[in-house]
């Protein structure tokens, strides 16, 4: 928490966060990051396996093959989700199982599932893009500036 | 080697998204948003492309690559309509992860009941 945040604190608040800092687990940064590099490049490389499979049997080159590689990851995500196995890959895993794009078909596929309950149009349809929404809201902002910045620094930047 | 590069450099994306949790103590959905955010810079620089030629599913794979193909398919879009297709060419390339996680993720819903 920031100091400025701190100053407003009654004393006993701002005691309490001292100490709460201070008895925090450390978290194992280190190991964390392995068990993330191994499981997420495990899922990259089960990621070219299919890309491989679509290059040689349907036709699809390097740079398009990408698109139907992620829909079947999506599709396992599904299976696994369902089941529950994913969730518990990814309490070992960490970011290694977020950061693929399994972990936000696992996002969109989890919400949707958990808010069945709701009913189809207001719990499923609703809920599906809580976690998942924000990633597509950004991503197409930032796309949108990135390439209009682009677009007219080589219609009229003479890039 | 393309299965090597691919398992290496998907593994180190993950890394640094690791760290962002760890670290820098970012929730999953901003450590998520920040990379799409990332890939889509990359892209606007031309560095994301020889990135994917060099690692295949390690570049393709990792939610980085969303933002990349959205940037893409707006550039494509731009050459032919110019900034006008900034706009309409945004969805162009990446319509198959979005799309799949909405059918798959009715499905599964269809499929499966909730646990706990």
């Amino acid at each position: 928490m920031s100091n400025n945040k701190k100053k407003n604190l009654p004393p006993q608040a701002q005691e309490y966060q001292s100490f709460q800092q201070e008895r925090e687990v450390k978290r194992p940064v280190l190991k964390n990051c392995i068990k993330a590099f191994l499981v997420g490049g495990s899922i990259c490389l089960i990621g070219q396996v299919i890309t491989t499979f679509y290059i040689y049997y349907f036709n699809f080159t390097e740079q398009t093959a990408g698109n139907p590689t992620v829909a079947t990851l999506i599709f396992l995500t599904m299976l696994l989700t369902g089941l529950g196995v994913y969730d518990r890959i990814g309490q070992f895993a960490g970011a290694g199982t977020a950061v693929p794009v399994t972990g936000f078909g696992n996002a969109v596929i989890s919400a949707a599932i958990e808010h069945r309950t709701e009913g189809f149009i207001l719990g499923v349809g609703s809920s599906m893009f809580k976690v998942a929404g924000p990633v597509i809201v950004y991503g197409v902002f930032s796309a949108f500036v990135v390439a209009l910045i682009k677009t007219i620094l080589i219609k009229w930047g003479g890039l | 080697m393309i299965f090597f590069w691919a398992f290496v450099i998907g593994g180190l994306i993950c890394v640094i998204g690791q760290i962002m949790f760890d670290v820098f103590k970012l929730s999953p959905a901003h450590t998520l948003t920040t990379l799409v955010v990332l890939g889509a810079i990359l892209d606007g620089f031309g560095l994301y492309e020889p990135l994917i030629d060099f690692a295949g599913a390690g570049a393709t794979v990792p939610i980085t690559s969303f933002g990349n193909n959205l940037v893409h398919g707006a550039l494509e879009e731009a050459k032919q309509h110019g900034i006008i297709g900034v706009v309409t060419g945004m969805f162009e390339v990446t319509s198959s992860g979005i799309s799949a996680a909405i059918i798959f993720g009715v499905i599964g819903a269809l499929l499966f009941k909730p646990k706990g």
